[in-house]
């Protein structure tokens, strides 16, 4: 991969909570107009790396550059300029609690953009029929269902057509009908507007139908990285166990933790 | 000895760890003003939910405390003979003092805590932190229209508060107990001084506002972002509050009025 098509690129990166590396020299490459999916097994820390890439949390070290420019080591102003140009969607939604749907999706708007009222008003109703949810304008988040309230933060964080979109699980809680709209979308919007997009999920049959490239993060690193069908053919033990979803293998489906003998033996200690 | 030690020192450590986290917060939202086209309605809803929606108690109250302070001065003084002095000291207790501080633990209260929560709860459910994925710095939007809401409303509110307590002692020692109102008020007109009196009062609820507020959003702000965060952020926030005013009500009184 040269450096020309690489839209954000990792190097080393090491990153701890606490005591615990959640990144142990991580490397890894997002090209530029792909859909790169990222997967791993859960508390791995994917959702801390698109914090990292959307420059909230620092790196203890190794760099991340988004298009060249080195995120960790911007100043602020200059950091909210470029996140201007990033979308991301939270796992949680995160959409503001006073302001309804339709102010949800029009908030980057008009907080980034001159833009008179009626063109506002078109592109937040395009993006949230694109969602499907254009008659459920006037709620308030409160009222919306879990599945409903992420593909309003879908919405959100393509309202200002982004050139980097990180998705954080955007098929979890939806339905099968919404999941292959949502697939649909997130290839269409990639194909269509050219943008970058990383797709955070465990959804390994969606994910690898519509990405280009995925990478398996575990135990802080890269396990496996490569286009859907080089990973299928990935003769690593732990690429397969993972893809495969099967509960026995190298990849813990356990926090780390001393021998369950052992932790049930001294009862006592807690 | 050594373990206690090291407890004393890990305590001051985060003591001024948070003084220093405050005070970083503090100027960056000070010099975080938005554009007023969009900084204006943000900072007129902020407002409406600091002031305007603690006025009711602060009316209760002041009418209260004014009623009390009737009945008690009305008590003492006619041990003197000097009942027509009840106008002066209803207005110059609450101008001074009652006016101000009793305001300002309301509000912390009423507005503080509602202030703690509401942020806590934002940066709980990553509202804060989407916002800056936006390029939108949660200082300017969120934290700053809240911050000048407090401290413009605040002298507002102690000035009601003092006015309804005048009104209120009005009402027990003149309907009441049959105070002759010509001298309830001119009593007070000849001895409340604009400069020394009125103006030291406004410049204790400004200050009120500015330390209330600050606690307020800043303990919203570093919340640990959980329930239980939330809940012991809430509770710091009156708590703190509380006690600085109290704390520095007396350090403003000594200076104002203790001639030294
Ligand atoms: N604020 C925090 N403080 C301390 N540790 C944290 C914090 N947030 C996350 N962690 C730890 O970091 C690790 C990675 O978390 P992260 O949310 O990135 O996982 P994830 O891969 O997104 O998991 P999932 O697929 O379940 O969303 C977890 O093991 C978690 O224990
Ligand atoms: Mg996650």
């Amino acid at each position: 991969m040269t450096s020309e098509s690489t839209f954000i690129d990792i190097q080393n990166l090491v990153f701890l909570r606490g005591e615990r590396r959640i990144f142990d020299g991580l490397s890894l490459q997002i090209p530029r107009g792909k859909v790169t999916a990222i997967m791993g097994p859960s508390g791995t820390g994917k959702t801390t790396l698109l914090k990292l890439i959307g420059g909230q949390l620092r790196p203890e070290s190794g760099r991340i550059t988004v298009d060249g420019i080195c995120v960790h080591k911007l100043r602020r102003s200059a950091l909210y300029d470029l996140r201007k140009r990033m979308g991301m969607l939270f796992q949680s939604g995160a959409l503001f609690s006073d302001i309804s749907t339709y102010e949800n999706v029009a908030f980057p708007l008009r907080v980034h953009t001159k833009l008179p009222e009626d063109m506002i008003r078109d592109i937040v109703l395009m993006k949230l029929e694109a969602v499907g949810l254009r008659g459920a304008r006037d709620l308030m988040p409160s009222e919306l269902s879990g599945g409903m309230t992420r593909r309003v933060a879908l919405a959100r964080s393509i309202a200002l057509d982004p050139e980097l979109i990180m998705y954080d699980e955007p098929f979890t809680g939806q339905d099968p009908i919404a999941k292959g709209v949502l697939v649909e979308m997130i290839s269409k919007l990639n194909r269509s507007m050219g943008l970058t997009s990383v797709l955070v999920s465990h959804d390994v049959p969606e994910s690898l139908s519509i990405c280009d490239y995925a990478c398996i993060v575990s135990n802080g690193q890269v396990i496996g990285a490569g286009t859907p069908e080089e990973l299928q053919d990935n003769p690593s033990e732990r690429v397969q166990q993972f893809l495969q979803g099967k509960p026995d293998g190298p990849v813990p489906f356990h926090y780390p933790a001393e021998p369950i003998a052992e932790d049930l033996a001294g009862g006592a200690q807690r | 000895m050594i373990d206690r030690l090291a407890t004393i020192g890990r305590g001051t450590f985060d003591i001024l760890a948070s003084l220093g986290r405050s005070s970083e917060f503090l100027v960056r939202s000070l010099i975080a003003v938005p554009r007023p086209a969009t900084g204006l309605p943000l900072l007129v809803k902020q407002i409406y939910a600091v002031g305007v929606l603690s006025l009711a108690i602060i009316v209760v109250s002041g009418l209260f405390i004014g009623m009390v302070l009737g009945l008690q001065g009305y008590n003492i003084l006619t041990d003197y003979g000097s009942e027509q002095a009840i106008g002066q000291m209803v207005a110059l207790t609450l101008v001074r003092e009652l006016g101000p501080v009793v305001t300002a633990l309301l509000f912390a209260g009423r507005a503080g805590s509602a202030l703690t929560a509401e942020i806590g709860l934002m940066k709980a459910t990553e509202q804060l932190s989407s916002m800056e994925m936006m390029g939108v710095d949660p200082l300017r939007r969120v934290i700053a229209p809240r911050f000048w809401a407090g401290f413009i409303t605040m002298p507002l509110l102690a000035m009601i508060f003092s006015v309804v307590g005048i009104w209120g002692g009005m009402l027990v020692g003149v309907d009441w107990l049959g105070v002759f109102e010509g001298s309830y008020w001119a009593n007070m007109q000849s001895s409340v001084d604009f400069g020394e009196d009125v103006l030291n009062g406004v410049i204790k609820s400004i200050v009120f506002g500015f330390v209330c507020t600050w606690i307020a959003v800043y303990q919203g702000y570093d919340s640990v972002p959980t329930s239980e965060g939330i809940s012991s952020a809430t509770t710091k926030t009156v708590v703190y509050s509380s006690l600085a005013v109290l704390g520095l009500d007396f350090i403003l009184t000594a200076v104002m009025f203790g001639d030294i």
